[in-house]
């Protein structure tokens, strides 16, 4: 199934959750929609679901018209961030809801729904669960009981809302990989909605980077990590310096300190330099662009950490890699290897 | 439990205020009862029998009991389409429906039973219309059913209201998204979510309308044996002084209503323990 949406427009009140939103998801593909809260990821996501309208825009499934359609016959799994689980049946009716709702012309028999909904269970890996009721079960378990029973009316589209939001940094991780794998397996197109970089970065084929409403990139997690199309996702992808510098006759300075940085092709002006924090080498005063003073040094697994006052007056943190011997009172110079400028 | 934990409870005032809390329930509930108790003992059984098994007292205890069930049962099918719609739908004059749902709460019984009556006579607004129908309202048993209706309602509204604005909108999407129609939706994730509220205001609304007295007897013209409360009969009994058939009918009310909230008690716990707390 492949998902098209033009010029997708959602207002609340004045507040545009989607401002003109172009997108097309592929079939088969495991795509993230990346952002900070308030950008307009899960409008976008609610829209193709059913649950919500836009005011306008357009949105097709194959090319045929969805917003013709309400949720029910979309046939669109949902998958929410709390779960919404019913809280009366047992995990097992909760799989079946779906197959017992059907009109009665396709519904399958009793022995059918049971052998399907078993069949669930037991890709979730969480069979031994179906007498239970949900709030017998942990946060991770309950999640993949709402996937399983999302999964049960085989749809044409898998759509999850923050689904791992709610759950433990440890359980987090282990339901990454997994939605990897199941998405491996049962290959339906899927959208899922996220805040965590890192869970976009990991799990996604391709990552859709929103903001205030907009879709600021979308390109492979390689692409967006890699080539930051614009400042909003330099800043909001990996841990960046961003300093603010000016662009004068050739020269960057950095308040009123120029920097040994090759000013070609850029206009004059004030624009935003950023560098990933293990982009910058350490060197001996003097050696590279930047030069400071190293105010403090923290140890982090296997990079120190250093907060460097720059002259020309900026604070920045630094990531080195530990056999580089730094102390806080060092006079150190810094070399960025990869940065980007952007206007602005 | 250890000694230990006993003396460091981390709430303390256990001892207070669980002493205030039976002697207070001792005065105002238990020592009155136990007193209703002792002044039926003074009859012998089969007294007892005789004063019960009188076609006045069951006449009585069937009227009060059976219209109050009627009208429980009618006040939890209307109050729940109106918390519905006082709690879904935001329209004009929200605010002021939501408080006349209180108004059988505070309107002194007497004077509801006078305003019914006078609605419902035969020359009334809606007595006139219902008349010509062929349909008595006012001095007839369905006089009292109104009656009970009206006193009834707040009950349900107000218990069932709460648990419908707290219930989670994503569960009805999600049944949306399974494919449920608004109907399936309704009936197998709604109401069932509702059910332990509903047989909260069920049983409450039931527990009024058998007690009630004040405005029922206005309405209800109190004819023996046929639209006759067992409360009135009560009344009538006092006043001719024969104190132990009054005692006699009131033990029987008082079991009866105890034993019939006791079952809607369990009924409720049973649907609620099927539904924990998230």
């Amino acid at each position: 199934m492949t998902i098209e949406v033009k010029n997708l427009v959602k207002k609340f009140g004045s507040f545009a959750a989607l401002d003109g939103v172009d997108l097309k998801v592929d079939n088969g593909e495991l795509l993230a929609l990346l952002g900070p809260s308030g950008s307009g990821k899960t409008t976008l996501l609610r829209i193709i679901a059913g649950l919500d309208w836009p005011d306008s825009g357009e949105v097709t499934f194959n090319g045929e018209d969805a917003l013709a359609q309400g949720a029910r016959e979309r046939h669109v799994g949902f998958v929410f961030q709390h779960y919404a689980l019913f809280r009366h049946m047992t995990v097992f009716e909760n799989v079946a809801f779906g197959l017992r709702v059907q009109p009665r012309a396709v519904r399958k028999d009793e022995a059918a729904i049971r052998a399907r909904v078993k069949e669930l269970l037991d890709l979730v890996q969480l069979d031994w669960l179906a007498d239970r009721y949900p709030s017998q079960l942990s946060g991770g378990q309950r999640q993949r009981i709402a996937l399983a029973r999302a999964l049960a009316i085989e749809p044409r589209i898998l759509l999850l809302d923050e689904p791992f939001g709610a759950l433990d940094a440890k359980v987090r991780k282990e339901l990454r990989r997994w939605l990897r794998s199941l998405h491996h397996e049962i290959n339906v197109t899927s959208i899922f909605v996220t805040h965590d970089q890192e869970e976009a970065l990991e799990v996604a084929n391709r990552v859709v980077v929103m903001d205030k409403g907009r879709i600021e990139q979308i390109g492979s997690p390689d692409d967006v990590y890699e080539s930051p199309a614009s400042a909003f996702v330099h800043g909001f992808i990996g841990e960046s310096i961003e300093l603010p510098i000016q662009v004068e006759a050739g020269v960057i300075r950095l308040g009123d300190r120029p920097l040994r940085l090759a000013a070609d092709g850029l206009a004059p002006g004030a624009s935003k330099l950023f560098v990933r924090r293990h982009d910058m080498l350490v060197g001996p005063p003097g050696s590279g662009a930047f030069e400071g003073a190293v105010q403090h040094v923290r140890n982090f697994g296997p990079v120190q950490r250093a907060e460097v006052a720059l002259s020309g007056g900026e604070t920045v943190e630094i990531d080195a890699p530990r056999d580089k011997e730094l102390r806080a009172g060092d006079t150190i110079g810094l070399e960025p290897r990869r940065y980007r400028i952007f206007a602005g | 439990m250890s000694a230990l934990a006993a003396r460091r409870r981390t709430l303390p005032g256990f001892g207070l205020t669980m002493g205030l809390t039976l002697s207070w329930l001792s005065i105002i509930i238990l020592i009155p009862l136990a007193g209703l108790f002792l002044k039926s003992l003074e009859l012998s059984p089969e007294q007892f029998w005789n004063i019960l098994s009188s076609r006045r007292t069951l006449n009585a205890l069937r009227v009060s009991f059976g219209l109050a069930f009627a009208a429980a049962c009618v006040n939890l099918v209307m109050g729940s389409i109106i918390v519905w719609a006082l709690v879904r739908y935001r329209f004009p004059g929200r605010r002021l429906f939501d408080a006349i749902v209180d108004v059988p709460f505070a309107l002194p019984t007497a004077v509801a039973g006078v305003a019914l009556t006078a609605l419902f006579a035969e020359k009334g607004w809606l007595g006139a219309p219902l008349a010509a129908l062929g349909i008595k309202v006012a001095f007839t048993p369905v006089g009292i059913f109104v009656a009970m209706i009206f006193i009834g309602i707040p009950f349900v509204v107000r218990t069932v209201q709460p648990v419908l604005q707290d219930l989670d909108p994503e569960i009805e999407e999600a049944a949306g998204s399974l494919g449920a129609s608004r109907w399936q939706t309704i009936i197998r994730v709604i109401l069932p979510s509702l059910a332990p509220a509903l047989l909260t205001g069920l049983a409450l609304a039931f527990a009024r309308a058998v007690g009630e007295y004040g405005s029922v007897i206005f309405i209800a013209g109190n004819l023996p044996n046929v639209s006759e409360i067992a409360p009135l009969l009560i009344v009538i009994r006092l006043s001719e002084f024969r104190y132990a058939d009054a005692t006699a009918i009131a033990v029987v009310m008082l079991v009866v209503s105890f034993v019939i909230i006791f079952a809607v008690n369990r009924l409720q716990r049973w649907a609620r323990s099927r539904i924990p707390a998230r």
